[in-house]
């Protein structure tokens, strides 16, 4: 299949937020002058676009990674479009509009018809204006000092903020898709927490009045300076669909000292054709935090259910005295989903601990890989990693794999790895059945012990919308 | 009078083998019976069908359970209708705690009963008195479901649960297997606690040592698939004697 046939399939996305081409698209291709044209677009400051320029060089010389897993055709990046202006969604006139299984998943994952309206952007009466909910939500912020800004407007109002830290955790040419996200990026999230704010809500409210779609290309950038804490949630339990097949974002997040910056991910894009697999969002995406300061945490958590491909490892680098970085998982593919996700721990300063709790869930005809390396250097003396892997194979047809990578350069790491792979079986369901549950209430309880490590690190409201996001994912795939 | 389970010429298969060859049982209200039988004569598969375990064909016959067609509900309307199963092999659940499983459980089987949910202390209540009841200590509350639980510790489980749910029948697949005395002791303690005139039990066993911590009303041989003998309790002393042969 070429790239050509592989971006066009985006037309059958019956109810997806497909919007008329607007008329500030640029024509497809990736030169200089595209570089150039789009930082002249967004009137960008002189230091923006010699970063844009510099990465698209190393992009240029660069080969798309060919060592993870996952399978699919070649990707013609001259076919794609690098710029539109950002658009808003459609506006629907009522729920009537949406597609009606979208309004199913809705209902069963429970989301209050007011939100469902705002995920669908159906409008919406006067008193729950997502409008006025979003004015109160920023003026909250606001007055606990808070940033919360796309990175558009942080590279006007915050220049310095973004020069100084834009592309110091994830280098420009850290890899392929992070030197093309570099060069080309779209738009994305910024977040600034000043010494010792703790920021008085979830930022994750944010994603659910943001009426704009997401770019293909997102860059988001968070900063949380000494003795601050932060909670970011971004994604949606809802399924996501995108007229744009490759996503590529890069993460970055800074945590000075004593601070602490909790990142959490719902991640479900639409997988493609379960049968065919055709169609599904590419999900490259590179995420790495930075713990800077002494007694810096920072906490993964994603909850990966969609995409045709996941290729991501949100990583954390301790170099602070003391600092942690925790990484939770659950990646369920299912029907010909293809996922390759884990976490890099690099130990750099001293006592600086980690943990790794991934649980992959595979179903139908699926794959589902974690990759994680835990690296000790030579100075992170007395540095501690726990590591815990298990994967839940569903079915006879799906596989799953743990490919652990560990270094430890100093005599005094303690690097503890478990792992396990058991299976979900009809015998499991069929007890819990004689017991008075549902088939489905079964498959939830059996998914969500398995996954209870994880999703207990996701901020509450989304904890139970996870859940229930698991198990419909699961019910076509068992018995 | 009206029996509570009627079974009529019942045949099953599993993987297009037949296994239950036209076998007949009635269980009248509050009467405990015993099925005894060689290895392979289709016990377990019996007991299995009786709770709808999805890989068994029923071929043939009939089961009527409270003047209900047993074989047409799924697995948990046949627990909401007051049937249970304690099985021969537990399954073990991780990540899920008993507490919470016999709850979501309970309550959903008075859902289906029309009833409303027990609030979190009326549970809790409840809990604390059959697990006095059947000398469980209280950390099992918070342990996964049978995950690293002994052979005897399972099947305590087992019995915690029927003395939770309440059946009008509970089938006990081969309960006794992997306990030692003291095991059977209280798990046969538990039993006999909930025995009544309104509940009836149906004890499915290869040996003969369980009925004598709890007395049947009937035992029957089953073999290659069908019942050849019924009687009372002297017929599992004289089949402990003389085998099946």
């Amino acid at each position: 299949m070429s790239a050509d046939s592989t971006f066009s399939h985006s037309g059958e996305y019956k109810y997806g937020f497909v919007t008329p081409i607007a008329s500030d698209v640029f024509p497809k291709g990736l030169t200089e002058n595209t570089i150039r044209e789009i930082s002249a677009k967004k009137d960008e400051p002189e230091f923006l676009l010699k970063f844009r320029l510099k990465a698209f060089k190393k992009w240029q010389g660069m080969q798309e990674p060919k060592w993870s897993s996952a399978k699919y055709p070649p990707i013609d990046y001259q076919n794609i479009s690098y710029y539109s202006e950002p658009k808003s969604k459609p506006r629907l006139e009522s729920l009537d509009q949406v597609d009606p299984e979208i309004l199913k998943t809705f209902e069963r994952l429970g989301i209050p018809l007011d939100e469902q309206k705002r995920l669908t952007n159906v409008a919406v009466d006067v008193v729950f204006d997502s409008v006025s909910l979003g004015t109160t939500f920023y003026k909250k912020l606001a007055d606990a000092g808070v940033v919360l800004c796309s990175i558009s407007e942080a590279v006007h109002r915050y220049p310095e903020l973004v020069e100084q830290y834009l592309g110091t955790v994830v280098p420009i040419g850290d890899n392929f898709f992070a030197a093309l996200n570099s060069a080309v990026f779209s738009d994305g999230s910024f977040v600034y927490i000043p010494k010792g704010v703790r920021s008085p809500m979830e930022l994750s409210t944010y994603f659910r009045i943001n009426e704009k779609e997401t770019g293909q290309f997102e860059r988001t950038l968070i900063i949380a300076e000494d003795d601050s804490y932060v909670s970011y949630l971004e994604g949606c339990t809802a399924p996501a669909y995108d007229t744009n097949q490759l996503h590529a974002a890069v993460v970055e997040l800074v945590a000075k000292k004593s601070a602490e910056i909790k990142y959490s991910t719902v991640q479900n894009w639409y997988s493609g054709d379960p049968k065919t697999g055709r169609g599904g969002i590419f999900n490259f995406v590179t995420k790495r935090g930075l713990c800077l300061g002494d007694h810096s945490k920072i906490c993964w958590t994603q909850v990966e259910a969609g995409a045709a491909i996941t290729w991501k490892y949100p990583s954390c680098i301790l170099r602070g005295n003391h600092s942690v970085g925790e990484f939770y998982s659950v990646a369920l593919t299912n029907g010909k989903m293809q996922a390759d996700t884990g976490t890099k721990m690099i130990h750099i300063g001293e006592n600086t601990r980690s943990t790794i709790i991934s649980k992959g869930i595979s179903a139908d005809e699926s794959m589902n890989s974690y990759r994680g390396l835990v690296k000790m250097l030579p100075r992170a003396k007395g540095a501690r990693n726990y590591t815990q892997c298990d994967s839940m194979l569903v079915g006879n047809r799906c596989s799953a794999n743990t490919f652990p990578y560990i270094e430890v350069e100093n005599q005094t790491g303690q690097v503890e790895h478990e792992a396990s792979t058991s299976k979900m079986n009809e015998e499991q369901i069929f007890y819990l059945q004689t017991r008075g549950l549902s088939k489905e209430d079964a498959i939830n309880m059996i998914v969500n012990g398995f996954c209870k490590d994880v999703i207990q690190e996701l901020p509450l409201e989304f904890a139970v919308e996870a859940q229930k996001l698991l198990a419909i994912k699961l019910e076509n795939s068992v018995g | 009078m009206d029996n509570l389970l009627d079974i009529q010429n019942l045949s099953a298969s599993i993987a297009e083998k037949p296994i239950l060859k036209g076998l007949k049982l009635t269980i009248g209200k509050g009467e405990v019976h015993a099925i005894m039988g060689p290895n392979g004569a289709g016990k377990s598969t019996l007991a299995k069908i009786l709770a709808g375990h999805p890989a068994y064909e029923v071929t043939g016959g009939s089961v009527f359970f409270k003047g209900q067609d047993l074989l047409d509900l799924d697995p948990e309307e046949r627990a909401h209708l007051g049937l249970f199963l304690s099985f021969q092999y537990p399954l073990e659940i991780s990540g899920v705690s008993n507490a919470h499983f016999l709850k979501e459980a309970l309550n959903a089987q008075r859902k289906g009963r029309g009833l409303e949910p027990l609030s979190r202390e009326e549970f809790d209540r409840l809990l604390e008195e059959k697990m006095g009841q059947m000398e469980i200590r209280s950390e099992f509350k918070d342990r996964n479901i049978n995950e690293g639980f002994s052979g005897g510790e399972k099947k305590k489980n087992e019995i915690l649960q029927m003395a939770m749910f309440q059946p009008d029948l509970a089938i006990l697949d081969e309960t006794d297997s992997g306990l030692d005395i003291d095991a059977m002791r209280t798990v046969a303690k538990g039993v006999n606690q909930m025995r009544n005139s309104e509940r009836s039990l149906l004890i499915i066993t290869h040996y003969q040592r369980l009925l004598d911590y709890i007395q049947p009303d009937f035992v029957h041989v089953l073999v290659d698939g069908v019942i050849v003998r019924s009687g009372g309790p002297e017929l599992a002393l004289e089949l402990e004697e003389k085998g099946y042969a």
